[in-house]
């Protein structure tokens, strides 16, 4: 369920005057931006934006970003986007670091739904001319990169139908290359870059049966703390399984500690707000005795604090 | 005699010629039949001293009876619906039919793939890779599962130094053929599978140029992989060979369903350029040639769909 809080009407001429008002001149009404745009959806913002366009002959985008800054700027550019084009400007961050961050990749094209990465995969071709999965093999190696580039290639089948036999011949399978460390076997990578979801999960509930343990925690102990290929099965492998419990994971390791991972808490809240944050924001509770709200104003601050808080679901 | 001879005619090649058989089976007397069915080759002697329909035959018959029908019916199938059952038909043929899963996957547009992925789901409940993964066992599996899964930027914007640098890898898989089948290669699959057409016309192109040949032209090159390369860059001269392939005298069941294939799958996208090229490589008109081999309802049907709007 969605956290975000929208009116069902709005006059987006009335928000878009409003955006503009607030970016006239010197400084801006960081609030004013937070009280408009935190409280609008998707279609409401793409509303805005055009009305933007259309009275000021500008690109609403390009002119909050010039005139916010650091991790609250990051954060309304990433919401203000649609969520395909987000997606992409995530997946092509990502793959275009030094170092690329396959988690996130892994992310996008496990926790979307078939139609919902398709879309992202169009949104990238337009934004970047090139397809994801070219730039994804294009930047990675090995087998991380069969990995990668199977799962942001593939339309699985979206349909409920399980078969049981398979989904034991296939834990079966996953079973002996998990006990031999063949992690980056090829029926490994067949099995979790092709078959359908329900199946998948049917597979992993059979796996558990058997082996009295979870994939996870197998992969965990046979894989080490440093085998990159089997963190990458399991990041996979937990995005299809329980997305929620997934992102309140990112979301914990994020905010612990010292620092704050400032882009991976943006993400999950700016990307999952309008979707199912309000159950990932109980899965967080139950976890840590806290609410995620009291965890995100103790760890952040200013604008970018705010502007959490209220996609969160905070009344204003 | 002459009539036996022309009703063997009317049944051998593709399709059937329905007027000669009714016109010559249907005035027939009891002893003219007699007389086809011992001399016709398709009926045995039985031991009981009759003269018996060759079950092989009558199988070979009916399959050019359904020729029309089959035609008929994929022509007026949605392209997406038609393209997946093509490929089921493929995987379930075995090995012999990978190329028909190459030549699909391959020649289409990114948005055309994409739907027949999706009729694939409503038809079959599993997904192409899916099947195409867990049903390929061979060395082209790593390849064909790319090349379904492909969803292409089909932008005509190539940057040239990549393509080079492509070409480079390319030369160096084929250089390496010995110790690894350039078909299981990594980088070849990868730059097959992603890039744009426009690219990979450009990463051939450079192939020449540096390695002095065409990448077709290669010894080591597994065929599926040449069909891959010739579907990807000049689908026209692929084509304009699976058809000649299906119209050869003692080319196999599969291989001639190739005929109603690429004539109903390309009718309404480049048929005149597929016929052109046909011409130019076999140095007679695609239409005459259909003309020759194939007949009745069949044929008519095929020279109809040719010729529409012209």
């Amino acid at each position: 369920m969605a956290t975000l809080v929208a009116p069902v009407q709005h006059s987006h001429i009335e928000d878009a005057k409003a955006l503009y008002k607030a970016c006239k001149g010197w400084g801006t009404d960081e609030k004013a931006v937070i009280s408009i745009l935190g409280h609008r959806t998707a279609a409401q913002r793409q509303q805005i934006r055009l009305a933007y366009q259309n009275l000021y002959q500008e690109d609403l985008v390009k002119r909050l970003e010039s005139e916010l800054s650091g991790a609250f700027e990051k954060a309304v550019y990433r919401w203000i986007l649609e969520p395909a084009d987000r997606d992409a400007v995530l997946a092509n961050v990502a793959i275009k670091k030094a170092c690329p961050d396959y988690h996130v990749i892994i992310e996008i094209a496990c926790v979307h739904s078939p139609e919902e990465l398709l879309a992202v995969r169009r949104a990238y071709q337009l934004s970047y001319k090139l397809s994801l999965e070219e730039d994804v093999a294009a930047h990675t190696t090995g087998d991380l990169r069969k990995l990668l580039v199977a799962l942001v290639s593939v339309l699985r089948y979206d349909g409920p139908e399980i078969n049981a036999r398979l989904a034991k011949s296939e834990a079966d399978i996953l079973e002996d290359a998990i006990k031999n460390k063949a992690f980056n076997h090829e029926e490994v990578i067949r099995i979790l870059t092709t078959r359908s979801k329900a199946q998948l999960m049917a597979t992993f509930n059979r796996y558990r049966d058997d082996c009295g343990t979870s994939i996870t925690k197998s992969l965990l102990r046979e894989g080490d703390q440093v085998n990159e290929f089997a963190a990458a099965l399991r990041t996979a492998i937990r995005c299809i399984n329980n997305s929620n419990k997934y992102y309140e994971k990112i979301i914990r390791n994020a905010i612990k500690g010292a620092g704050t991972d400032e882009d991976a808490l943006t993400r999950v809240i700016v990307t999952r707000a309008e979707k199912d944050l309000k159950v990932i924001k109980e899965v967080y509770y139950k976890r840590n005795s806290v609410t995620l709200e009291q965890a995100v104003a103790k760890d952040t601050s200013g604008d970018y604090n705010a502007f959490l808080l209220t996609l969160l679901g905070k009344a204003d | 005699m002459a009539e036996i001879e022309a009703l063997i005619k009317a049944f051998s090649g593709h399709g059937v010629d329905e007027k000669t058989v009714i016109s010559i089976l249907g005035n027939s007397q009891p002893e003219h039949r007699q007389a086809f069915r011992k001399e016709g080759g398709f009926f045995a002697e039985d031991e009981r001293r009759f003269e018996r329909w060759n079950d092989h035959h009558v199988k070979l018959l009916k399959h050019e009876f359904m020729r029309f029908k089959n035609a008929v019916v994929l022509w007026a199938m949605h392209p997406w619906e038609r393209d997946a059952r093509l490929i089921k038909e493929a995987l379930k043929k075995g090995p012999n039919s990978n190329s028909v899963i190459v030549e699909i996957a391959s020649t289409r547009s990114s948005d055309e793939l994409l739907g027949a992925r999706k009729a694939y789901h409503s038809l079959f409940e599993h997904s192409i890779e899916e099947d195409v993964a867990s049903h390929i066992h061979g060395k082209e599996k790593k390849l064909l599962v790319a090349l379904v899964s492909a969803y292409r930027y089909e932008g005509p914007k190539v940057k040239e130094d990549v393509a080079k640098s492509e070409a480079k890898a390319l030369i160096s898989a084929v250089k390496n053929a010995e110790k690894q089948n350039p078909i299981e290669n990594d980088e070849v699959v990868r730059i097959l599978s992603t890039r744009s057409k426009p690219h990979l016309k450009s990463v051939f192109k450079h192939y020449k140029e540096i390695a002095g040949q065409h990448f077709e032209d290669e010894l080591d090159v597994h065929l599926i992989l040449q069909a891959a390369v010739q579907c990807l860059i000049t689908p026209q001269s692929y084509f304009s060979r699976v058809l000649d392939e299906a119209m050869r005298d003692g080319a196999d069941k599969n291989t001639k369903k190739g005929l109603t294939r690429v004539l109903v799958t390309r009718a309404d996208v480049d048929i005149r350029a597929i016929s052109d090229d046909y011409r130019n490589h076999y140095a007679i008109p695609l239409a005459d040639k259909i003309e020759a081999k194939a007949k009745g309802s069949y044929k008519e049907f095929l020279l109809t769909l040719m010729a529409r709007g012209n």
